[in-house]
Parts: structure tokens; C-alpha cells; sequence
């Protein structure tokens, strides 16, 4: 009888896993905090053009959208291939941009009113007679600040 | 009666769980921010203001037409010329007496501007030109006023405008923030952004 038993096998143990929830519950909440949902659902094809002079848009909460393009494939067949505006959720036509611009100073609290910038996320094949008439809507409005919307990249990308 | 006790929840499918609202919040994530050329537009004025009058050599017209084709003072250009041509003549210093630029490199031609805070660089469309090609030629003049903004920036305070401005945006930046502005203030009076998105005309 030997005083000194042999433990075991001496094969590896088995790593616990009892903290594995703890560790993917850490990457959730990272996750949870970081995310912006989406606010609108596209209603227009949207592939912005390409520059490399970029500001950065931050203060996401004073950023007005206006969104600009043909419909979406599937919207096509009722509302045809001619670029249109979308203001939230639905299609628009131009005389509602004032009204929209109004509405939105109108939500937000009276010092940050005149902080607020238009972004103009306009589909890249686009005319421009659709953005002249829009950025004519916002001098209306006196909406002056604008931001066109760009991805990150070589100008010359655009004349492809 | 024998006491019982309460049975262990089983907490293996935790993990399970955890990993469905992590794979949920992954793919609904956007970290990214937009970015994007800032303009602004002009007001609209009630009372009919005489607009100043310009010297014609003052004026930089880029047109861009319904084909996409890029027009420089009536002329077609290459779109990979357009930079360097907005540089040349914003730089070009031909300004004499009061007018003169004692900061400007150019070749102080007699047909090109004065003095780049008289030059003016008037951008025009047509109804039909597309969007992408207009906000290609956009970024190019823009990068010819930060190409040369850089240029005094790195004479006067040994630093990139570009990056006076990153610092001067960010919120945690540690630093004299007045002086920095000032910086950008002298720069851009050097080198004002005069730059006229005119209505489309047909």
C-alpha cells in the first residue's frame, strides 16, 4: 500500500465554462451601448457618391436627413424610376421640405436650434435639378448649413 | 413532511442566450459616423442687393454639363487637371498696389486673379448633370483651397490646416483653444473659401 495515491489519470481537466456568460454578457452590453439603430427604413436606392474633403457629422441628435433617389427596386412599379425625396418615412414632394425643416427645429430645444445641419444623402446617378430645387427649399427654410453626405474615398471614383 | 429543497435552476443555456442578443446587437450595430463636405448656402435676400462687381479675371468658372463633361473657363479639361488648374489660379497673386499678395507663389500672370481673396470660383450645373460627378468637382476645389491653406498653415505655424481644424473639433482636445482659432481665423483670411454654387440655369 503506497502512502501516496496516484490522482486521477493525469489527462488535461475540463476548463470550466461557467464564465463564459459572463464574458458574452460583457461583449453584449459593449454592443448594446455602441449601437444606433436605424431611424428610417430606405425607401429610395441610396449609393453615395465618393470625396476625400470630409468633415466628420458629429452630435448625431441635431442632423436633419434628407434622403434623394430613385425608389427602391421593389417600390418601382408603383412609384416608377424618377428620383424622388424622402423625408422620414415616406416619399415627398418638394414643397414639403420647408415643412419638414419647420417640424424638425420645432422638436429640438430652442438653443440648439440654430446649430441643427441638413445632410443631404443624395443617390449618386441623381440630377442635379432635384438638389438645386431642394437646396432652394432650404434657403427658403433658412436651413443654411448643409452637408453633402459623402462615403470616403477618391474623387475620381464618381466618373466611372 | 420532508423538508425539500429548491431545485438548482440549470443555468448552461445562459451562454446560449447571451449569445442570440450579442449576434442580434452585432448585426444592428452602425459604429460608423458620416462624414461629408460642408457647405453653406447663400441667404436669400429680400431687398435686391446690387451685387459687387468682379473683375472678369477674378472669376474661375467650372462648369460641369448635362454630359458630365467638365468645362473650365469655356475650355474642356481633364478631370485630373482640375486641382492643380483651381491652385494656379488662386494662387496666381497678379494683383498690383493695394491688391498685391505678398504670400502667393503663382506666376503673377495678368490674365488670372489678383489676389485670392478676391478670387472667386463660381461652380455651375445643368439640371441633368449628375450628382456624383457634381460632388466629384466639388471635392476637387475644396481640396485645392486645403492644399494651399495647408501651404501657409505649414509656413506660418509649422502645422497642416486640416489638422488645426481636426484638433480644433475634437472635444477632448488638451490645449489653447483660442489661439487655435485665431490660427484658423488668419489662415482663413488668407485664403477665403469663395466658393459660388450658382443655380442651374437650363
Amino acid at each position: 500500500m503506497s502512502k501516496f495515491k496516484k490522482k486521477g489519470e493525469g489527462g488535461t481537466p475540463a476548463i470550466s465554462t461557467a464564465s463564459l456568460p459572463d464574458i458574452v454578457f460583457m461583449l453584449l452590453f459593449f454592443f448594446m451601448v455602441v449601437t444606433v439603430m436605424r431611424d428610417n427604413s430606405l425607401k429610395v436606392q441610396n449609393i453615395l457618391p465618393f470625396a476625400d474633403q470630409v468633415e466628420k457629422l458629429d452630435k448625431k441628435n441635431l442632423i436633419m436627413y434628407i434622403y434623394a433617389g430613385k425608389p427602391s427596386p421593389r417600390y418601382q412599379e408603383t412609384f416608377g424610376t424618377e428620383a424622388r425625396i424622402q423625408l422620414n418615412d415616406k416619399y415627398a414632394s418638394i414643397s414639403d421640405v420647408q415643412q419638414f425643416i419647420k417640424e424638425e427645429r420645432l422638436s429640438k430645444r430652442e438653443e440648439l436650434r440654430d446649430k441643427l445641419t441638413t445632410a443631404l444623402k443624395v443617390d449618386k446617378e441623381t440630377n442635379m435639378g432635384l438638389v438645386s430645387d431642394i437646396k432652394q427649399e432650404l434657403r427658403k427654410a433658412e436651413a443654411l448649413k448643409i452637408n453633402y453626405t459623402t462615403k470616403q474615398g477618391e474623387a475620381s471614383l464618381n466618373l466611372e | 413532511m420532508a423538508k425539500r429543497a429548491a431545485p438548482e435552476v440549470n443555468a448552461g443555456s445562459m451562454a446560449d442566450i447571451a449569445f442570440l442578443l450579442l449576434i442580434f446587437f452585432l448585426v444592428t450595430t452602425t459604429i460608423e459616423t458620416d462624414s461629408g463636405i460642408t457647405r453653406k448656402l447663400p441667404p436669400i435676400d429680400d431687398e435686391q442687393e446690387e451685387p459687387p462687381i468682379l473683375k472678369e479675371r477674378n472669376i474661375f468658372v467650372v462648369l460641369v454639363n448635362s454630359n458630365g463633361d467638365l468645362l473650365v473657363e469655356d475650355e474642356i479639361m481633364e478631370f485630373k487637371n482640375l486641382r492643380q488648374a483651381t491652385i494656379d489660379f488662386l494662387d496666381n497673386g497678379g494683383g498690383l498696389g493695394d491688391e498685391a499678395c505678398d504670400y502667393c507663389q503663382g506666376p503673377r500672370l495678368t490674365s488670372s486673379s489678383d489676389n485670392p481673396v478676391k478670387a472667386v470660383v463660381s461652380l455651375q450645373n445643368d439640371r441633368k448633370t449628375q450628382y456624383g460627378r457634381y460632388i466629384a468637382v466639388q471635392n476637387e476645389l475644396v481640396a485645392a483651397y486645403n492644399v494651399l491653406r495647408d501651404r501657409e498653415a505649414n509656413r506660418l505655424y509649422n502645422i497642416d490646416f486640416t489638422e488645426m481644424e481636426d484638433a480644433y473639433n475634437d472635444p477632448e482636445f488638451q490645449g489653447d483653444k483660442d489661439k487655435l482659432k485665431e490660427r484658423i481665423g488668419v489662415i482663413k483670411e488668407l485664403f477665403p473659401q469663395k466658393l459660388s454654387e450658382a443655380e442651374p440655369k437650363r
